[in-house]
């Protein structure tokens, strides 16, 4: 490995994929939720490139490269359903989008 | 000593942009932030040595899904939302699980390489093609059926988009 | 290098069911915009023809079981098994769908295509031996999930049900990718059969990175099967999607995700399985408990039956908690059993709910046994399967899961299950009350006669569960065989 140690790498990640949990908590706007998933992905993404460098094989890169056709096939139908919830409703706050009760 | 300057920049990028994004009330500068940490991780993919993958991840990722994004939040009119409460009356119980996860990790992840490998990776020759060229290898032949079914995965998402999405159907 | 790139004849043929729904999926598409708007119905008959000739191709490739495409996926007695489960319930989902988007005026081919599609990625999930395969197949399965969930997308329940559904299926996705990395960083390879080579061949296996996986692969798999604590999402989601989709919802992507769960925590993670055992137990007795007193106080019937749903997962997570090849066992024959029972249960609220579904309250299925005997009688058949009554697929899944608990020394566990099938007896019970002992509601008053496509989605259910009940030595034999394999 060069100057930078694998651990560094995984802990990167290990916080970015904290952050991408956090704004998944703690944020309202469903846009945002949406956009802090697409950062635990790429905590994900990150990790593996990581472990794929340090065993010297392309499989990490493959499963990265899945990884990404999936979030980009999940971000045309999650946008697409964000869009029908704003038609409806007139708002995107998640507070808001919570009408279903016994 | 290069990489580790590098490193620390790549760092900062991804884990600057990342916090602006979780903590910023406006949705298109959450998205620029977004663009931000993603170039970030684009460069620690360069460090790695995985230049496809930073290509994909500039081409697909900040060209193609954070583009899109930024036209829904052009579509809805999220002016309103700004102003609303951004946060979640939950959040202090959000906070604890948040700090949990994180500190997991943290700890198991710190602790260093002895502690997650079985053995030391076996001393592979330093290949001889590029990345790209090893990966279409293993992509095309091994990973020949998970490519083949993407493309169903593809096909879901432009139905599913169009049922959702489309003015009349 | 070039050989490859050509799979065999008999590697295709273990493929088969999978390419054949795809076709047909794409074959859907291109023929819903030359049908006429009366003649959508024919679409679904095609899916149903499909789905028939893929069942047939399960049985095929049974035949001739092995890995195929670089070990990407692995034919055995398990995947089989639980191919017909995904495959039956696409089929019965259709029949129950028919009647219910023409009184919605949205009976188009697509929804026929995407139940395919989520039926193909269950498909790919269940014959998976590569974390690759199963991510994939799992966000196939999702994604056109997600779709059908919001699919009367003017409806504002239909709209809620699935954004929560996405949104909460995709931050449990990353769980489960983080999960996935971990052990690959662990074991080098996502290769099943190798993770698991490398973990028992190590002098000494990475424990800690692997129960981090385990635990990280636990959240992602526990909101797939709205296990507690995860299952917050699920009434909410339940009760907003189309009710054909939330019978879809809540036996086929659940299954498969079972499937996963089960083939991925016995293979691989074996060896730290004193650390997730706990994990697994507290879990079970969460979702058991949670599940049914939540349930004791619906009024909404679809919203009972979605935690009712969770209680279900939960006995589920106990036969996993046994950690047994019986363990194994049970849980498929209960995850069958458990399919069947309560597709034909929302098969029934889908007759009754009338347009709009303004009529999906316990309440609005009082007299029915007076107007429709036939209807009610048949959802007594399921009700009691969900209660566990001897003679119903539901007794012998849930007593060889308590056997199975009972056999690993998980005395406690057994204890609190059957204390909670109790509990359980009572809301089961009280439909039965409210449908043959009051006065018929305004809706049973006026219901319609049943339509030959919702009876087949009653009939057939009816006559699994009792088949279950009766015979079930066949079933289980077949599911004890594929566990032992799955152990090996």
């Amino acid at each position: 490995m060069n100057g930078v140690p694998l651990s560094w790498y995984l802990v990167l990640s290990a916080i970015l994929f904290s952050l991408g949990v956090a704004g998944f908590l703690f944020r309202r706007n469903i846009i945002t939720i949406f956009m802090s998933i697409e950062l635990m992905l790429n905590a994900v993404n990150l990790t593996f490139i990581a472990f794929s460098y340090d065993l010297r094989q392309v499989n990490g890169h493959i499963f990265t490269f899945f990884v990404m056709v999936v979030a980009a096939a999940e971000a045309a139908v999650g946008l697409a359903i964000i869009l029908t919830v704003y038609k409806n409703r007139g708002t995107l706050n998640a507070d808001d989008v919570n009408s279903l009760r016994f | 000593m290069l990489d580790t300057v590098f490193f620390y920049l790549f760092t900062l990028l991804t884990l600057g942009g990342a916090i602006l994004t979780v903590a910023t009330r406006n949705a298109v500068h959450s998205a620029l932030f977004l663009i931000t940490s993603l170039l970030g991780v684009a460069g620690l993919y360069l460090l790695l040595h995985a230049e496809f993958l930073f290509a994909v991840q500039i081409i697909v990722y900040v060209g193609g899904i954070m583009v899109l994004f930024l036209f829904v939040i052009m579509l809805v009119n999220l002016d309103a939302a700004a102003a609303q409460r951004q946060f979640s009356r939950m959040w202090p119980v959000a906070l604890g699980c948040v700090a949990l996860v994180g500190l997991e990790l943290f700890y198991f992840l710190g602790k260093g390489e002895p502690a997650f490998r079985i053995a030391a990776p076996p001393p592979v020759p330093e290949p001889t093609a590029g990345n790209t060229e090893r990966i279409a290898d293993v992509l095309f032949s091994q990973y020949l059926l998970p490519f083949e079914i993407a493309s169903l995965l593809l096909l879901v998402a432009v139905i599913g988009s169009v049922v959702m999405a489309k003015k009349r159907i | 290098m070039l050989d490859s790139f050509i799979p065999s004849w008999a590697e295709l043929l273990r493929f088969m069911p999978e390419i054949i729904l795809s076709l047909v999926g794409s074959l859907l598409v291109m023929l819903e915009p030359v049908t006429g708007p009366k003649s959508k119905s024919m679409l679904g008959h095609v899916a149903i023809a499909g789905l028939i000739v893929a069942l047939g191709a399960t049985f095929v490739a049974h035949a001739n079981p092995g890995a195929a495409f670089s070990s990407m996926i692995v034919v055995d007695g398990f995947a089989t098994f639980f191919r017909v489960i995904v495959f039956t319930v696409g089929i019965l989902t259709i029949f129950s769908s028919y009647q219910y988007l023409d009184r919605e005026g949205s009976n188009r081919g697509e929804y026929y295509a995407l139940i395919l599609f989520s039926v193909v990625g269950q498909s790919v999930m269940v014959v998976a031996n590569e974390l690759i395969m199963i991510f994939i197949g799992l966000e196939i399965s999702s994604i056109a999930t997600y779709v059908l969930a919001g699919f009367l997308r003017d409806d504002k329940r239909n709209n809620e049900s699935a954004i929560k559904y996405f949104l909460l299926g995709s931050f449990a996705t990353g769980f489960l990718l983080y999960g996935i990395a971990l052990i690959y960083g662990a074991t080098g390879t996502t290769d099943l059969g190798e993770v698991r080579q490398a973990v028992l061949q190590s002098a000494e296996p990475p424990v800690l990175l692997l129960s981090v996986a385990a635990g990280l692969m636990f959240i992602g798999l526990g909101f797939k099967v709205s296990g507690a604590p995860f299952q917050m999402w699920t009434p909410d989601v339940y009760q907003g999607a189309p009710t054909p989709v939330t019978a879809f919802m809540s036996a086929g992507p659940k299954a498969a995700a079972f499937a996963i769960f089960l083939r991925i925590f016995v293979t691989v993670f074996e060896s730290v399985g004193d650390r997730w055992e706990p994990l697994i137990w507290a879990s079970a007795l969460a979702s058991m408990t949670i599940g049914n007193f939540a349930a004791l106080q619906q009024k909404n019937f679809k919203r009972l039956l979605a935690y009712s749903s969770i209680a279900h997962a939960g006995y589920v997570l106990v036969a996993l908690t046994a950690r047994s090849e019986i363990g194994t066992a049970s849980a498929m024959f209960y995850l069958a059993a458990y399919a069947l029972m309560n597709m034909g249960a929302f098969a029934v609220i889908a007759h009754v709910a009338g347009k709009g579904e303004t009529t999906v309250d316990v309440s609005d299925f009082a007299g029915l046994g007076a107007k429709q005997p036939v209807t009610a009688a048949l959802l007594t058949i399921f009700m009691l399967s969900l209660i566990g009554v001897p003679l119903t697929g539901g007794f012998f899944g849930k007593f060889y899961i308590f056997k199975a608990a009972l056999e690993s020394k998980l005395l406690w566990l057994a204890i609190l299950g059957l204390l909670n099938s109790a509990v359980a007896a009572y809301y089961y019970l009280r439909v039965l009350v409210v449908m043959y002992m009051e006065e018929p509601s305004a809706r049973t008053e006026n219901l319609e006669p049943m339509p030959m496509s919702l009876q087949a989605a009653l009939w057939l259910p009816a006559a699994g569960v009792l088949f279950l009940g009766i015979f079930p030595s066949a079933v289980l034999e077949f599911a004890s065989a594929s566990a032992r394999l799955l152990g090996q």
